[in-house]
C-alpha cells in the first residue's frame, strides 16, 4: 500500500474524515433550513452556509485584497514572534544563569506579564509613530511574556547532576552554558515558541479589529482582523466566516512549520 | 563472560587512587536545623580497591560521595586523595575533576548528545584530545565494552542496562583515579543487574581504578566488593568494616558457595541492627 492511501485509510484519517463531514453536513442543513423547510433552526439557521462560504471563498482567492489581508497579517505575526524570540530567549536565558539578573529584572517582568496584550492597544497606538508598528508591537508582546516564561523555567529545571558531571569532567563556565543549559532549554524553547505563535495569532486579530477599522491617521490597517471586520460592517456574512477560516488555515500552517523546526532541533526526543 | 586468562589484579596494585578520609563531619543548614549527616567519619580505601558502601536509608551515604567528588562542602575534617588534600579546614569544598567520576542513581548522560559524543565529551573539554581523537578512542572504548552499533543513538534510545554501561565508559575516558557510584544499578531489573556486575568487574579488571560504591543491594555488595563498609544510622560512620575473602576475579557461581552465605548473614544482621535503629529513630521525630 502506498503511504498517501495508508494515511486516507488509516482509522484515525477516516475518522476525522468523517467527523469533519458530518459537521459540514449538519451546518448545511441547519443554515439553509428556512430555504429548505420553511422554518429557521435557531440560531444555527442565521449562518451562512458553507457551500454559499466555499461560493465566496472562491470568488475571494482572485481578489488581491484578499491575499494582502493574508499578507498583513503574516507579516505582523512574524515580525512581533520573531523579535519576541530573539529578546525573550537570551532574557529568559539571563535571567536563569544570573542571579543578579534576575533579580533585578524578574519583578518588573512580573508586573508586566498580567497584563493582557490586547490592554497595550491604545497605550501603543499613541506611543508608536505608525499603527503598523503598534500592531507589531502588541503581537510582540502575546508571545514575549510565553517565551520568556518557559525559556526560563526550562533553563532552571535542568537537572544538577548535568552540571556536577559536566565540572567534573573538566566543562568551563562557558562550556557548560554552551553545552548544556542550551541544549537543555531547547525543548522549552520549542513549546514556549509554540504557545507563544497560538497567542501571536489571537493577539493580531484583535489588534486589527481594535486599531484598524477605527479610521485612525492611516486609515485601515488591513490584516485578516480588518477583514473579518469589515466583512461585518459591511454586511458580507459569508465573507466573515472565510476570514475565520483563513485565520484558523493560517495558525496551523504555522504550528505546523514551527513543529517541524522544532523536531528538527531536538533530534533527541523525535524516537521517543 | 568472564576470559579463562583473566587475572585479578592483587588489591591496591594500582598505585594511584588511594583515599583518605580523616574525622569528616557535614552539617547540613548548620544555623538552623543543623542535621548533622555524617559524624566523624574515618575511612582509608586504598587505591585500586572495590569499597562497598552500605546503610540505612538517609544515613549520609550520598552527602559523603558528595565530599569526595566536590559538590557539597564538609563541616570538618579532611578528606585526602593519594596524600594530597580534596578538603579539610583550609578549603572545606574540593574541586571536583576528572580524577573522580560520578556515576548517578539514574544516569546523568546527556540526552542531547549521541552515545559517542557523551563519551568523547570530557576529553575534548579537559582539551586533552582533538575531536577526531577523541572519537575515534571513545569508539574503540565503546567497542571494548560491548557497545560497539550505539555509538550513533541516543542514549534515550537504548536500554537502561547500556546506557549505565555508556556512563562508565564515559567514566573511565577521563582516565580517573576513583569511580564513585551511587546506586547505579536500583532501577535495573535482577537480570540485567547480574549481567551489569560481571561487566562491570571486567571493566575493573582490565583498568583497576580505586572504585566507592554505595549500594542498598547486600548481594552486590559482597559479590563485587573487596571490602563492605556498613554504615551506622543517621548521622554516618563505619559501623562494621568487612572482608570480602572470596578471591577476585569472580563471576556469579560465587552466590552458591557457603563462604558466601556467611558473609551474607554476617552482613543481614548487622545492616538490620542500624536499619531498624534509624527506622525508630523515624518514627519518634515523625
Ligand atoms: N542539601 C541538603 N540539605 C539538608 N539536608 C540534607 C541535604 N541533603 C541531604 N540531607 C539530609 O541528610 C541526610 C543524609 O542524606 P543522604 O542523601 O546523604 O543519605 P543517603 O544515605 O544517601 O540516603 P539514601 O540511601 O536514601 O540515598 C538525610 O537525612 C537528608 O535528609
Ligand atoms: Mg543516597
Amino acid at each position: 500500500m502506498s503511504t498517501a492511501r495508508r494515511f486516507f485509510f488509516h482509522r484515525s484519517t477516516l475518522r476525522a474524515l468523517i467527523s469533519i463531514l458530518v459537521f459540514v453536513a449538519l451546518w448545511e442543513v441547519g443554515a439553509r433550513s428556512k430555504q429548505w423547510f420553511g422554518f429557521a433552526v435557531p440560531w444555527v439557521g442565521n449562518i451562512p452556509a458553507p457551500t454559499a462560504v466555499l461560493h465566496v471563498w472562491i470568488g475571494l482567492l482572485g481578489d488581491p485584497g484578499y491575499w494582502q489581508s493574508w499578507y498583513l497579517s503574516l507579516l505582523r505575526v512574524l515580525a512581533g514572534f520573531l523579535t519576541a524570540m530573539v529578546i525573550g530567549i537570551p532574557l529568559g536565558l539571563l535571567m536563569a544563569v544570573s542571579r543578579n539578573f534576575n533579580d533585578t529584572f524578574f519583578p518588573t517582568f512580573e508586573m508586566l506579564r498580567p497584563i493582557p496584550p490586547l490592554a497595550w492597544v491604545p497605550a501603543s497606538i499613541i506611543f508608536w509613530p505608525t499603527q503598523e508598528l503598534s500592531i507589531t508591537f502588541v503581537t510582540f508582546l502575546g508571545a514575549f511574556f510565553t517565551v520568556v516564561i518557559n525559556v526560563l523555567g526550562g533553563a532552571k529545571s535542568i537537572d544538577v547532576r548535568y552540571f556536577q558531571s559536566a565540572q567534573a569532567m573538566g566543562a568551563s563556565k562557558w562550556d557548560t552554558f554552551r553545552r548544556i543549559v542550551l541544549p537543555a532549554t531547547v525543548p522549552s524553547i520549542v513549546v514556549g515558541s509554540a504557545v507563544g505563535m497560538g497567542i501571536t495569532w489571537n493577539v493580531v486579530v484583535a489588534a486589527e479589529m481594535i486599531s484598524g477599522g477605527g479610521g485612525q491617521a492611516g486609515g485601515s490597517g488591513g490584516g485578516l482582523g480588518y477583514f473579518i471586520w469589515n466583512s461585518y460592517v459591511g454586511g458580507a456574512y459569508e465573507q466573515i466566516v472565510v476570514g475565520m477560516i483563513s485565520i484558523g488555515i493560517a495558525g496551523y500552517i504555522c504550528s505546523e512549520l514551527l513543529r517541524m523546526l522544532g523536531g528538527y532541533l531536538t533530534p533527541w526526543l523525535r524516537t521517543r | 563472560m568472564l576470559a579463562p586468562t583473566m587475572t585479578a589484579p592483587a588489591r591496591g596494585a594500582r598505585t594511584q587512587g588511594a583515599i583518605c578520609i580523616r574525622d569528616v563531619v557535614k552539617v547540613y543548614d548548620p544555623d538552623r536545623a543543623a542535621i548533622m549527616a555524617v559524624d566523624h567519619c574515618t575511612l582509608d580505601i586504598a587505591a585500586g580497591e572495590i569499597c562497598m558502601i552500605v546503610g540505612p536509608s538517609g544515613c549520609g551515604k550520598t552527602t559523603l560521595l558528595n565530599a569526595i567528588a566536590g559538590f557539597h562542602s564538609i563541616t570538618s575534617g579532611e578528606i585526602h586523595l593519594d596524600g594530597e588534600l580534596l578538603c579539610g579546614p583550609s578549603k572545606p569544598l574540593a574541586d571536583p575533576g576528572p580524577d573522580r567520576i560520578v556515576v548517578f542513581q539514574n544516569g546523568a548522560l546527556f540526552p542531547w548528545k549521541t552515545n559517542l559524543e557523551n563519551v568523547a565529551f570530557g576529553v575534548v573539554m579537559q582539551g586533552k584530545m582533538r575531536k577526531k581523537e577523541a572519537y575515534e578512542k571513545a569508539r574503540a572504548m565503546m567497542a571494548d565494552a560491548g557497545l560497539s552499533g550505539t555509538e550513533h543513538n541516543y542514549p534515550g534510545e537504548v536500554s537502561s542496562g547500556l546506557r549505565r554501561r555508556v556512563e562508565i565508559v564515559r567514566a573511565l575516558m577521563n582516565d580517573p583515579k576513583v569511580l564513585l557510584f551511587d546506586e547505579p544499578y536500583r532501577a535495573l531489573d535482577s537480570l540485567t543487574k547480574s549481567v551489569m556486575h560481571e561487566a562491570l568487574l571486567e571493566i575493573y579488571y582490565k583498568n583497576n581504578v580505586t572504585i566507592f560504591f554505595i549500594t542498598h543491594d547486600l548481594e552486590e555488595a559482597i559479590f563485587l566488593g573487596h571490602r563492605l563498609v556498613i554504615m551506622t544510622s543517621r548521622p554516618c560512620r563505619p559501623k562494621l568494616i568487612l572482608d570480602v575473602d572470596i578471591p577476585h576475579p569472580r563471576d556469579y557461581s560465587v552466590l552458591t558457595t557457603p563462604r558466601f552465605r556467611e558473609l551474607m548473614d554476617q552482613t543481614i544482621e548487622a545492616v538490620h541492627e542500624e536499619a531498624r535503629k534509624s527506622f525508630e529513630a523515624g518514627e519518634r521525630e515523625g
